[in-house]
């Protein structure tokens, strides 16, 4: 009997915690726009499938749609395509550390010495708009062309995300609660770890989800420009072979992959909130 | 006296911190320039690199270059915010439509658009138009974004007395959704510019003979370093006075704009913002 109400209490809450999502997933897929819309895609698939077979659109511009998607599903497409991801995503996972274990520290450093905060938030904002990829040219020739470029690449462009949000999840920590810290007599680190740190958690995170798709970004666009790498690479590398279909498929491949890393960074941040 | 209390007036300590970091920078690439650690020639001299800046000013070609990449960004930057402000109105405006095609613009602004280039070259061939195709897609994304955002901000009272006054579609927009979402359109805009910028000298890189991102690799692939740093600082320099002149043009418009909501809700879209 016990271990029916047991049985039961465990599994309430485990009920109640999916039904929201599974409730608002159905909903959003019970909706006829949502339809409306998949419909459209599909259609316009459709249209340009049936415009590229009757040869309306050359297949050297154009590949047909059944192809690129049909190569997604090659076991040969789908090796190299695992192996692309993992290149990459190594690549953006190093620039990552490296980013937050830079970028906390200095927007510690920025809330602490609001001074220097004063001085450099100007630059911060101004290097977070400049087109940064554009210095890999130099960064080729000092590093040299192999994957510490493109961490680096990656790196540079994430950074600076990670430390404005840095700056203002301290800024915005509420003096009542570093002040409950001090009159329990912690130490300036205890009360950093214990409770700014954790405070200011969600707005670092959204810094961190804007350095993980600059890096993402800037690491794919440095791998198609410089044929080296992993996902960038398997775009260009079709294109300079003239392979229509497979660079369609590539890119379809690409596609999915920084959708779905987005929606999954998406959802994490949520859970942050 | 009264210039030395302006003087230190002017050199308020957060200016002190600026110019003292510059000259650490400055100081740091002279020292390791000089140092060896490098290979010879991969980190020029500061001074060699405003030789090399100077020499750059003074040939008409850089100035050919940048008309190019200047034009190629501005037709671009037009034609896809114009179809940004139209598709962000239809959408922003339709409940239905809106839950039926934004995701996949959410989806498609957080993708980085270079991978496009092939489809681009293919479709548009390897001249100016593809050029213009890339500026004019990165432009697309972020202020049809803004649009949407701008227009589910609008207080619905607006709206009920434009309707009350049974105002048409094309008055709708220009007399009370346009003025009542000018500033998070404004800021859409405002990312589109540097978009667009971004987004032809991304394409320049990948395959052009003329404008500044071609002259850029084209200093690059053959190992001048120095003209490669001073074209790259052109480079920042034009995409700087281009976003502060654009952000100076809008201001007449934002002066008598009242609403303050959009900014938040415009701001949202950094997160949609891609560098290529």
């Amino acid at each position: 009997m016990s271990q029916a109400i047991e049985t039961s209490a465990d599994r309430a809450p485990r009920r109640r915690a999916s039904s929201p999502f599974l409730s608002r997933f159905m909903k959003k897929a019970a909706d006829p726009a949502v339809f409306f819309g998949l419909a459209v895609v599909i259609a316009v698939l459709g249209i340009v499938e049936w415009l590229v077979a009757s040869n309306y659109i050359s297949r050297a511009v154009i590949a047909l749609p059944s192809d690129a998607i049909a190569g997604l599903f090659s076991p040969e497409f789908s090796g190299e395509l695992l192996r692309a991801c993992r290149l990459t995503f190594g690549l953006v996972a190093a620039a990552l550390v490296l980013e937050i274990l830079v970028a906390i520290p200095a927007g510690y450093f920025l809330y602490r010495k609001p001074i220097f905060g004063a001085a450099y938030e100007g630059w911060l904002a101004a290097l977070f708009a400049a087109p940064i990829f554009l210095l890999y040219p130099l960064f080729m020739v000092i590093i040299g062309r192999n994957n510490y470029t493109l961490v680096f690449m990656g790196f540079a462009a994430g950074v600076i995300p990670i430390i404005i949000h840095a700056r203002l999840a301290f800024m915005t920590v509420p003096e009542t609660l570093i002040n409950v810290g001090r009159s329990f007599h912690l130490s300036n680190s205890a009360i950093f770890w214990k409770i700014i740190l954790p405070s200011g958690t969600p707005t670092i995170f959204s810094g961190i989800r804007l350095g993980l798709i600059y890096t993402l970004i800037n690491i794919i666009a440095i791998e198609f420009l410089v044929d080296a790498g992993g996902l960038g690479r398997m775009v260009s590398d079709r294109y300079f072979r003239f392979d229509i279909a497979g660079t369609y498929t590539a890119i379809c491949a690409v596609a999915l992959v920084s959708i779905t890393l987005n929606l999954i960074v998406n959802r994490l941040e949520k859970m942050v909130r | 006296m009264n210039s030395t209390s302006a003087y230190t007036h002017w050199l308020t300590p957060v200016r002190r911190i600026k110019i003292c970091t510059i000259l650490v920078l400055l100081i740091a690439w002279q020292l390791l320039s000089i140092s060896g650690l490098l290979f010879e020639g991969v980190l020029p001299q500061p001074l060699a690199v405003l030789k090399a800046l100077v020499s750059e000013l003074l040939l008409p070609s850089l100035y050919i270059d940048l008309g190019i990449t200047l034009f190629e960004a501005a037709v671009g930057f037009v034609v896809g915010s114009a179809l940004a402000v139209a598709v962000g109105l239809w959408l922003g405006s339709s409940g239905f439509f809106r839950r039926a095609f934004e995701p996949y613009i959410h989806a498609l602004a957080s993708m980085p658009k270079i991978i496009f280039l092939p489809i681009i070259f293919l479709v548009f061939g390897l001249g100016i138009e593809s050029k213009i195709a890339k500026s004019a897609m990165s432009t697309f994304f972020p202020v049809t974004i803004s649009t949407i955002a701008g227009f589910l901000q609008i207080d619905q009272t607006l709206i009920n007395v434009g309707r009350s006054f049974h105002l048409d579609r094309a008055k709708m927009i220009r007399l009370i959704y346009l003025p009542a979402m000018l500033r998070p359109l404004s800021v859409g805009l405002q990312l589109g510019v540097a978009m667009a910028i971004i987004g032809v000298l991304s394409a320049e890189i990948a395959y052009a003979s003329v404008g500044l991102g071609a002259r850029l690799i084209r200093y690059s692939d053959n190992f001048n370093v120095s003209s490669t740093y001073a074209v790259m600082i052109i480079i920042f320099a034009v995409t700087a006075t281009v976003n502060h002149l654009f952000m100076r043009l809008q201001k007449p418009f934002l002066r008598h704009e009242r609403s303050r909501q959009g900014e938040a809700a415009a701001l949202t879209l950094t997160a949609a913002r891609t560098p290529a």
